[in-house]
This record gives C-alpha cells, structure tokens and sequence, in this order.
C-alpha cells in the first residue's frame, strides 16, 4: 500500500426526498490499497457508490481524485476519469462475444469507424491475461459462468484504465474456491497501482483482503480502521452502535394459539433452505436479516407467490397448500408488499377500488358490486388510518408514499386476515405516517392478528416484535425471544457464522499468501 | 366536478358534435330519417365489435385477428343458414364458433404468456387463409328467406340490430363497473402482477375477455350477413382496425387499465359518422381513411397532454399532502 490519497469524499450529503441517505460522510481511498466498506442495510453505502460513480449527484460535499476536484459528476465522466463499478451480477451482453463485451465502450465512437477485429481479440487477450483469467474472448458472454462473467467485466474496467474499482458484494453468490480465485485477482490489481472499494456483507472475508475499513450507518461514515486492527465483534459494535433513542408503543399481548407454522420448508427458486417458523395469534414476530437473506422470499413462498417445493405449512394445526396468493387469502393470509408503487397499489384504480381489490366478495351479492357498501368500506378506512386523499375516487397515483402505504395496509385490512406479513411496512414514508402505522400494528395485534414484520430497521425490528427470527443466506438461522434480543446480537446471527469446515479450511493459506 | 372525470369522453362528444353541426348548417338532408337509420344500421356491427374489444383493451392486451374470425364466422352462419338450422339455433352456434376463437387467443396469450399482438397476428392470416381454402374464395349465396333479416323484413329487422347492439353496450357498461370480473379487467389492464398479488387471476381474466370478444364477434357477424342476400368470404377485412381505432378514439388507454364503453360508443359514431359526412358535404368520400388517420392521431396526442396536465397537478399536489401530515 502507497500513501498516495487516490480518491477523497468529503462531507457528501445526499437525502432523498427528505429522508437523509448520507449525512457528511468521508471516505479516502489510497493508490494500492483495497478499501472495505460495511454497514447495515441503508447504512448509506449503495448512495455513497453511486455518487463517486455519478449516478446521482450529492446535494453537498466534495470529491476529489489525484487533488483535483471532481465536479458535475456523471456517469460519463467518473469512467473518463478512471472509476468504475463492478457488481453482484455481472452486467454483459450475453449475445456478444467476450472480445467485443470487453471492447464496448473502449475503441473509439465515430459512426463509420470500420472494426479492428484482430486487435479487439489481442487487446481482450491481454487484459484477461493481465489479471490471470483463462477465458477465450471469442466465446459469447453468455455461455461463461457467474464468476467468469465477473473477471470479463474486471478486464473491460482495466481496458477502460480504471484506477478506482468499486466491487459492489463480488462474492455474494460465488462458490469459495471462486472468491478465492477473485482475491488473487483483486491483490494482483492492489499491486498494480489499482485503488479498490470492496463492499461486502462476509465480514469472514475482509481480513484476508482488506486493508483498511470504512464502517457506515444512517449515512454517516463512522470509523475507518487498519483492517488487522478490528475484529468482527467491533465492526459489529460500530455498525450497530446507535443510541435506542425512538420510543415505539409496543403493547404487551398475550399471545393465543399457533396460528401459522412453517415446517422445513424449502423453496429452490427462492433459495430457501429448511425454514422453520411459528406465529401466534396477537403475536408480532420480527424477520430480520441482510438484504438478500431470504426474508422477503420467505413472505413470497407463504403468500403463495413463489409456492414451496419441501416442508410443511400448517395453519391453525392444520397442513396447507398454498400455491397461489388467492389461496393464501382464502386462507386469511395477507402480504403488503415491499414495493408498494410497484406491486402495493393499483396506481390507475380509484382509492376506494385499492381499498376492496383483495375482498370484492364481501362488498357484493352474488358477483354483482354494492357501489355504496364499497364506499361506506373505503370511507371508513380512510378515516381510521388517516388517509390524506381529495376524494376516495382519486386514483391511487395521486396519493402521497405514506399515504399509498396506507391504502396498501387498507386492502388488507379489508380482507379480515388471521395472519398478516407486512414487508418494510415503514420504509421511505414520514415520521408520523410511520408512528401510526406501528399503531395500528399493535391495535391488530391487540384483536389477535399474527403478525410476520420484515424490516431493515434494527430499532423498529427491537421496538416492535415479540420475538426476532433472523435469516441468513435462505436459512434460518436463530428466533429470538424480546427480553434477549440487541442489536449486536441480531447483527452477529444475520452476517452469520464463519464456515466451520471445509470451505474455512482453506483460510491460513490464504492468510499467508498475502 | 363530477363531469371532470368524463373529460375525455366530453371533449370526443364535443368533436362529433361539431361535426353534426356543420353537416347539419352545409347540408340538412343528412338529418333525414333514412339517413341516420342506416348510419345506425351500419355501424351496429363494429359497435358490437368495439365492446368486446374496449374489454380486452382495458385487460391491457389487443386482439388483431377478429376480422378473420368475423369472415369465418359470417361465412359459417350463412352455411348452416343453408343447411336449414333454424335461426335461434344459429346464433347460438355462431357465437360459440366466435368465442371457441377467442378461447385460443385466450389460452395462447393467458397461459402460455405469449404476447398477444403476435399470437393474434398469426390468427389473422390463419384465420383468413384457412377460410379460403375450405371454400375456395366462393361468397355463400343461395341463402334461405327466413335468414335475411331473420324473416322478419326489413322494417323490423334493422331496428332489432341496433337495438341489440345498443342494449349490450348498456349490459356491459353496468357489467363492467359492476361485477367483480369487471374490476379486475382494470386491475389487470393497470397492472398484471399487482392484481395477482392482491388475490386476482389474470390469467383468468386474459382468457375471458378474448372468449368475451370472439363472441362478440360471432354475433356481430351474424347481425351483418342477415342484411345482405349473399355472404362474401373476405367479409370483416379492415375491422380489425376500425375497433381499435374506435375504442382509442373513445378515450381507452392502449396500455390498459383506463377507459369506458361510453367513450367507445362515441369513438364508433365518430368514426362512422365521417364517410357519410363527407359525401353530404360534397368532399370526396376517399378522404374518409385520411381524416380518421387524423383523428385516431389527435386522440392520442390528446391523451399523452392531458396524462402531462394530470402529473403536473399531481405533482404540484403530492408535497403538500406529504406536509400536511
């Protein structure tokens, strides 16, 4: 590692329609070094990437390479300048050979420019030989596995003459003899002058390949350490280490009978693996877990969405077939969805039409609408939930994001669920919004609803549920009880445990290969 | 501030109106009884069409093949006319040739999740092809008195076209604002995967709108050869498009999900209206095709301003809704 500085950010402040992503937050990155960044989900990190790349641009702050200011900031520019982005999946033309995946961007732009084509295939060859990776470039993109896929993309940066690498979780779903062959690569590229950022949820891994790190949360950079000189319970620590300052109205219910239990299932498509899980009636359970943990699959394989290939689900004692979400609602199961602009609301339907879109049998006779039942329906929900909306004919689109949340929770509510899956329930709407929401969650509670709550937010997580079943990689990996639950603890189960056997096996070699 | 949501339905009307206005100050015998009778006679098919069509619009799909499935439909009545199947019968028959057609758009485009522009697509020409082979490019001639204006005569029969096709329009503006099926086409038609998530089956809902509209058409069908005394086997050629360009016109979106059968009703008598017009106005009838290029053309760039005009609002409207809390 050089003490050239290659990279400086500096108090950069981003906040997304009033919700503050990053709050002056810094960051440097050296020549030469490779430059971990970890923290929770919506610690800031993904914002903090897309501004040194340009694809969105900070409301305040500075940013500089090699001293010099970078300003208007584009996605065009920050690859002029060198600074490039790989991530989890690969983005390649899969029609296109290697050599050309590779040449994209790199040969010159002018409209008559007649293809060089022996050079693009020797230039191809020389960048994948230049970071070791035995790939033929005549071979289209597409036939080449993940990993392989992620080396081309590493190879196009290079030709591209990157002198920043932002490796956005490169090893998420690589097999450990291919992270380990990508370390190589990424040491190779440190030893080359090349400044990497390494963002990555395996905080097993950044020993061997960090050398410093930066930990984020709620968009402030809070330390950054010489990597030998933290161990995983400190990063933890730092990225947890915010004061419990928010005071949620949880109610103390005495929880009824098992309502639904999940049995070891399994589901490939959604990558889940023996889930076991059981909510009571009156009960709030807390999913937690890292973004890609499995959490909102889970909620899809109950409700139906992505039905389950193993296991059992029983509701009430009884086992259950669910393979479509109109069964799960037959069922008395109900799912908002995390998305709800997407999938939450019918954004062209009036809101009274939202409202009863999930129980149109219960405001009609046999088949036929009852137009007013629906609006005394609609009327009522607009008026418990305090949803702000000129008239309940307005179309959903018209409404505010808390506001849509709350039609979204209406439908549901609509349908008379025994159990209720609420998926982010409060991300990206206001304050207020958010405290009625967690009213009205402890209000169902209170008639015996059992409630399934996925949530990023630790506290909201800490403040709402009963009990807190954490994820990890398709798994379920621990439930637990209120009284026992931290921060530190539920962090320490959700980034999981270092591979035991076999795969870990393989660390001091790597250790001393450095 | 109710008629606000009628909007685009209101500013269609004001167009045709202004168009009977000219017509009506330039050449008043366009009034005559006669006149408007077989203007009302002969658009009573496409407005069948244009019904089943507005549905499987709002579905937020497009069926281009009806006009083949109009001409073996026609061709099919005025055979089993001939073989003697007596009219109630028929048109029982003809509607369940029209639906089973749809039925396989249906099942190609619900379940196989083809889109159904191409799947339609292929109907057309099959549709079509296929016809002229079975009956080598001959009209059905020949056919039996008691087909034409289903013996009736022609005093009686013409009216009970129109008023067939008016009542429908009724049934299924009540039926699509008042079922549970009908809510769901728009549900669908908005968004496919957000009305699955809310315990809708679009599936279902694709397949029974193409089975709504081939019916459609086989009744359609029908009502037009009974006017005439001989069925030719390229019949319903064109239709296509003019359903569709009467349903756009109308004010339903092309991507689904917005619209009603009133704007559709207006869209067909303007549509239909503009040929007759032109001849009573002394302006060449070949202009027709041009001027209601034209006006599919305005409906649209319409549509795409007033949507901006409506997302301005909303957007001057959301911050303080989201303050106000």
């Amino acid at each position: 590692m050089t003490d050239t500085l290659l990279l400086q950010a500096t108090n950069i402040s981003k906040s997304y329609a009033g919700v503050h992503a990053l709050r002056s937050a810094s960051f440097e990155l050296r020549a030469g070094e490779v430059h971990a960044l970890i923290g929770e989900n919506g610690a800031g990190k993904s914002t903090l990437i897309k501004v040194i790349t340009g694809a969105v641009s900070a409301d305040d702050g500075t940013l500089e390479l090699n001293a010099q200011a970078i300003t208007n900031n584009s996605p065009r520019m920050a690859k002029s300048l060198g600074i490039a982005a790989i991530y989890q999946q690969p983005a390649m033309f899969p029609e296109l050979s290697v050599a050309e995946n590779i040449a994209l961007g790199m040969e010159g732009t002018g409209t008559w420019r007649r293809i060089d084509w022996t050079a693009r295939r020797r230039r191809a060859q020389e960048l994948l030989d230049r970071i070791g990776a035995r790939i033929d470039p005549e071979m289209d993109a597409g036939e080449l596995s993940m990993p392989q896929q992620q080396l081309v993309e590493i190879a196009r940066a290079l030709g591209a003459d990157a002198k920043v690498l932002i490796l956005d979780e490169p090893t998420a779903s690589l097999s450990e003899e291919d992270a380990q062959n990508l370390f190589k690569v990424i040491r190779q590229l440190r030893d080359q002058g090349v400044g990497l950022i390494y963002i990555s949820h395996r905080l097993e891994e950044l020993p061997w390949i960090a050398d410093r790190v930066t930990v984020l949360r709620d968009g402030q950079t809070i330390e950054t350490h010489p990597m030998a000189e933290v161990d995983r319970p400190r990063l933890i620590q730092l990225m947890v280490g915010r004061e419990l300052s928010a005071v949620f109205p949880k109610h103390e219910v005495q929880p009824g009978e098992v309502v639904l239990e999940l049995r070891g299932v399994a589901s490939r498509a959604a990558g889940l693996k023996d889930v076991s899980l059981s909510v009571r009636a009156g009960e709030i359970v807390g999913l937690a877990g890292l973004v890609g943990a499995g959490r909102t699959e889970l909620a899809h394989l109950i409700f139906g969405i992505t039905p389950a290939d193993a296991g059992e689900i029983l509701m009430r004692g009884k086992p259950i077939k669910i393979m479509d979400p109109s069964q799960a609602i037959e069922r008395g199961i109900a799912y908002v969805p995390e998305d709800r602009r997407r999938h939450g609301v019918i954004l062209d339907l009036a809101t009274s039409a939202n409202i009863t879109l999930a129980s149109l049998r219960k405001v009609s006779n046999f088949g036929a609408l009852d137009l007013g039942r629906e609006r005394t329906v609609a009327a009522d929900y607009v008026r418990r939930l305090g949803i702000k909306t000129p008239s309940i004919f307005s179309p959903a689109a018209t409404l505010s994001g808390g506001n849509q949340q709350k039609v979204a929770l209406s439908r549901w509510l609509a349908t008379k669920p025994s159990v209720l899956i609420l998926d982010e329930p409060t991300q990206g709407i206001d304050v207020g919004a958010k405290a009625e929401i967690h009213q009205l969650m402890n209000d169902l509670a209170a008639q015996g609803v059992a409630i399934v709550m996925i949530s990023s937010e630790l506290p909201e997580i800490l403040g709402m549920s009963d009990r807190i079943a954490v994820m990890c990689g398709g798994r379920m990996v621990q439930t637990l009880d209120r009284a026992d639950a931290t921060q530190q603890k539920i962090m320490e189960l959700a980034f999981g445990q270092v591979p035991v056997n076999g795969s870990g096996a393989s660390a001091p070699t790597v250790m001393m290969d450095r | 501030m109710k008629l606000g949501r009628y909007k685009r339905e209101l500013s269609v009307l004001l167009a045709y109106v202004g168009l009977l206005v000219v017509v009506g100050v330039i050449a008043p015998s366009f009034f005559g009884a006669a006149n408007l009778r077989d203007l009302a006679l002969n658009n009573a098919p496409t407005l069948l069409v244009a019904i089943g069509m507005t549905m499987v619009i709002l579905a937020g799909e497009i069926d281009i093949s009806i006009g083949s499935q109009f001409a073996v439909c026609s061709v099919a009545a005025g055979m089993l006319a001939k073989v003697g199947v007596p009219i109630p019968m028929l048109l029982v028959a003809v509607v369940v040739i029209g639906a089973m057609m749809g039925a396989l758009n249906g099942l190609l485009v619900g379940w196989l999740r083809l889109p159904s522009i191409i799947v339609t697509l292929a109907m057309l020409v099959a549709w079509r092809d296929t016809l002229r082979w079975a009956t080598a490019g001959a009209w059905v001639q020949d056919l039996p008195p008691n087909f034409q204006w289903f013996g009736l005569g022609q005093g009686v029969g013409q009216w009970l076209i129109v008023i067939i096709a008016l009542l429908l329009l009724v049934a299924f503006a009540w039926l699509l604002r008042n079922v549970r099926a009908g809510r769901a086409i728009y549900a669908v038609g908005s968004d496919a995967e957000a009305a699955r998530l809310a315990g809708l089956q679009p599936r279902r809902i694709v397949f029974g709108v193409f089975v709504m509209m081939g019916a459609f058409v086989g009744l359609a069908a029908l009502l037009n050869a009974v006017r005439f005394s001989s069925i030719p086997g390229n019949s319903g050629s064109g239709l296509e498009l003019k359903a569709i360009a009467a349903v756009v016109v109308g004010g339903t979106a092309i991507t689904g999900g917005r619209g009603r059968l009133l704007g559709t009703l207006i869209g067909v008598a303007l549509l239909g209206t503009i040929g007759t017009a032109l001849t009573f106005l002394g302006i060449n009838p070949f202009w027709e095709k041009a001027i209601q290029g034209l006006i599919i053309l305005a409906a649209l760039v319409a549509d795409v301003a007033m949507r901006r005009v409506d997302r301005r609002t909303r957007q001057n409207l959301a911050p303080q809704s989201e303050a106000a809390q």
